[in-house]
């Protein structure tokens, strides 16, 4: 098929390049998923090959789900990552609105001081975080890490997020108040809806990272009661016998629910990454 | 109910000086029109009437009660935008009936008066619909009704036509002449078209830099301009200004509509070449490079043929012709 737009070496060009990546892109996916359902022996011995009828084992989901108490470590994860998002989305969202819609002195200062969180990595205060929380008492506790994360995400949730409502309409704004809408009123009713892809963005930026996130959870938070997946998995990694079908197993299980997630919001995301490009 | 009074309205935006001390009076009923190039301060100064921004300084009466304090949702006005501005998750009914629920209107009340501006609008068809089910003009006439139910003192207009095309154009500025007929409310209309502010005005407030330059009927800024901006603005196509030195005049300027020009073949004031003309059916431009006078628009009613590079004698009327001091005022 050729036609004015597509030609086929064209097509085949680009096509290429798009498999190309998506098969780097999937292949350690692939590879902690096709070896969690093989024996220790298949693992080592042939890493690269599916599980065949002789190497097929659940040994690793079993022990996952017998030893620790890995149902409590995902729970963990979610509420920290739920309730972290749900925070940095509104709080950005709220500081967002502020900086593109009321002129005040200083606005333009505030909003590259809440943006440099960007350039500068929330680890660097690793140290003065854990004497905060040692000193507040929040040590071993999801508030401690929903706090930083929600800290960790809000400069790009509100660097994005004020570029986009910049573009909402001001009249529509007006309009709200000719009709005696609040400022609260305009902000949830009228604005958050109409930047909701862009939001979609800013969650799934924050989600995933807050999600694989080890180093916090194991400095804050490492006690039982409060450990998170990626740290829970760590249980199975010793310094001198690592269970490698514990760990993948466990791995791949990390992997649901961030993609269900993730499932969730890509429709926005999509609309929020294109929006701007076509109208 | 209804009149407007500003007194010495300023604004400024840092050290931007928007409005430079407005005085404007508005009785009940009339219909003015703020009218003006790009910048000159009339959006800013509707957005102070409705509140939306707050002055510098001076006062704002509505119907002789100072409102410059007073939040825009108190202030008994209603506004139409030049987007539309609806509220995209409500249906027409809901966006029509917003202000009014805000305001804790009874129910029946609310229901009463969207019925009254919907039958007006010819809107019925549509109450349940989303705003992104209807088409632009339908739109417009939605963000109309919004403010109609809300039985305004002061209907504000900011541009709303400049978003529609030609047809509807014409459409909906007929739609807005009958309104103003039908509710005799004062409406206060921001336009940079001046066909709109001709057709639609009982009054036209001509604003230019952040100053009134001239307050009038439409007919005394067409026939006695206050001024060479006022004449040059209003009017279509723009009046002709020839620079007095070369005709050896007194006056600086010397200003002539092309309508009251005249071409003749043979002799006239002013000899000249034809550069290009635009034949409308019913008018026909012609564009006149001339030795005296430089270049002239000359509109002759009907067709008339002339071809690029033909000589043609123009002549003005004596009797229309405006003559502009150095400071641009008008010499009697």
């Amino acid at each position: 098929m050729s036609t004015a737009t597509h030609s086929l070496p064209r097509t085949i060009g680009a096509h290429a390049v798009l498999l190309t990546y998506t098969a780097i892109a999937l292949f350690p996916v692939i590879l902690v998923i096709m070896n969690s359902f093989k024996s220790r022996a298949g693992i080592f011995g042939a890493p690269l090959t599916p599980p065949t009828p002789k190497t097929f084992d659940l040994i690793g989901y079993t022990t996952v789900i017998g030893q620790g108490d890995f149902i409590h470590y995902f729970q963990n994860s979610l509420v920290v990552t739920v309730a972290s998002l749900f925070f940095v989305l509104l709080f950005g969202a709220m500081a967002a609105f502020a900086l593109s819609e009321y002129r005040f002195r200083g606005n333009t200062m505030m909003g590259l001081y809440l943006a440099l969180g960007i350039m500068i990595p929330i680890r660097l205060g690793t140290v003065a975080i854990l004497q905060l929380m040692v000193a507040s008492g929040l040590v071993n506790t999801l508030t401690a890490l929903i706090l930083v994360y929600t800290a960790q995400g809000l400069p790009l949730a509100v660097f994005i997020l004020s570029e986009f409502m910049k573009q909402v309409s001001d009249d529509l704004k007006n309009a709200g108040r000719i009709d005696g809408l609040s400022e609260y009123t305009i902000f949830f009713r009228l604005v958050l809806p109409l930047v909701r892809p862009s939001m979609a963005t800013v969650a799934v930026f924050t989600m995933i990272p807050i999600w694989n996130d080890l180093w916090f959870p194991l400095i804050l938070a490492p006690s039982e009661e409060t450990k998170t997946v990626t740290l829970g998995a760590q249980l199975f990694l010793g310094q001198f016998v690592t269970n490698w079908n514990a760990i993948l197993a466990a791995l791949s299980l990390a992997i649901l629910p961030v993609l269900i997630l993730y499932v969730i919001f890509s429709r926005q995301l999509i609309r929020g990454i294109t929006s701007g490009a076509v109208k | 109910m209804g009149s407007l009074n500003i007194e010495n309205v300023k604004k400024a935006f840092g050290p931007v000086e928007v409005l430079k001390g407005i005085d404007l009076e508005v009785v009940d009923g009339e219909f003015v029109v703020f009218v003006g190039p790009s910048g000159c301060g009339k959006s800013t100064l509707l957005r102070v009437i409705a509140g939306l921004e707050d002055s510098t300084s001076g006062r704002v009466l509505i119907d002789g009660d100072d409102v410059s304090v007073t939040p825009p949702a108190k202030r008994g006005i209603a506004m139409v935008f030049q987007t539309y501005a609806l509220y995209p998750h409500l249906t027409v009914k809901n966006n029509m009936g917003l202000g009014l629920k805000q305001a804790g209107t009874p129910a029946t009340e609310i229901e009463r008066r969207i019925k009254i501006a919907s039958a007006m609008l010819s809107l019925e068809p549509y109450l349940e619909r989303r705003p992104a089910e209807l088409s632009g003009g339908q739109r417009q006439r939605v963000a109309i009704g919004r403010a109609v139910v809300r039985e305004p003192k002061l209907f504000l207009f900011d541009e709303p036509l400049s978003n529609l095309d030609a047809a509807l154009r014409v459409n909906t500025r007929l739609e807005i002449a009958q309104l103003h007929r039908r509710l005799k409310a004062t409406m206060i209309y921001v336009t940079h078209d001046q066909v709109e502010a001709m057709t639609l005005a009982d009054k036209i407030v001509v604003l230019n830099a952040g100053k009134i330059e001239q307050i009038g009927s439409p007919m005394e800024l067409y026939n006695s301009p206050a001024n060479e901006f006022v004449a040059g603005f209003i009017g279509s196509p723009k009046m002709n200004f020839i620079d007095s030195a070369k005709l050896g005049e007194t006056a600086k300027t010397i200003g002539v509509r092309p309508e009251h020009l005249t071409v003749d073949a043979k002799s006239g004031a002013w000899k000249g070449t034809v550069v290009h003309a635009e034949h409308l059916g019913a008018d026909t431009n012609l564009y006149l490079d001339c030795e005296k006078a430089g270049l002239l628009t000359v509109r002759i009613f009907g067709v008339y043929n002339a071809e690029p590079g033909a000589t043609l004698f123009a002549t003005p009327d004596p009797a229309k012709t405006y003559r502009f001091g150095a400071d641009g005022r008008v010499l009697k």
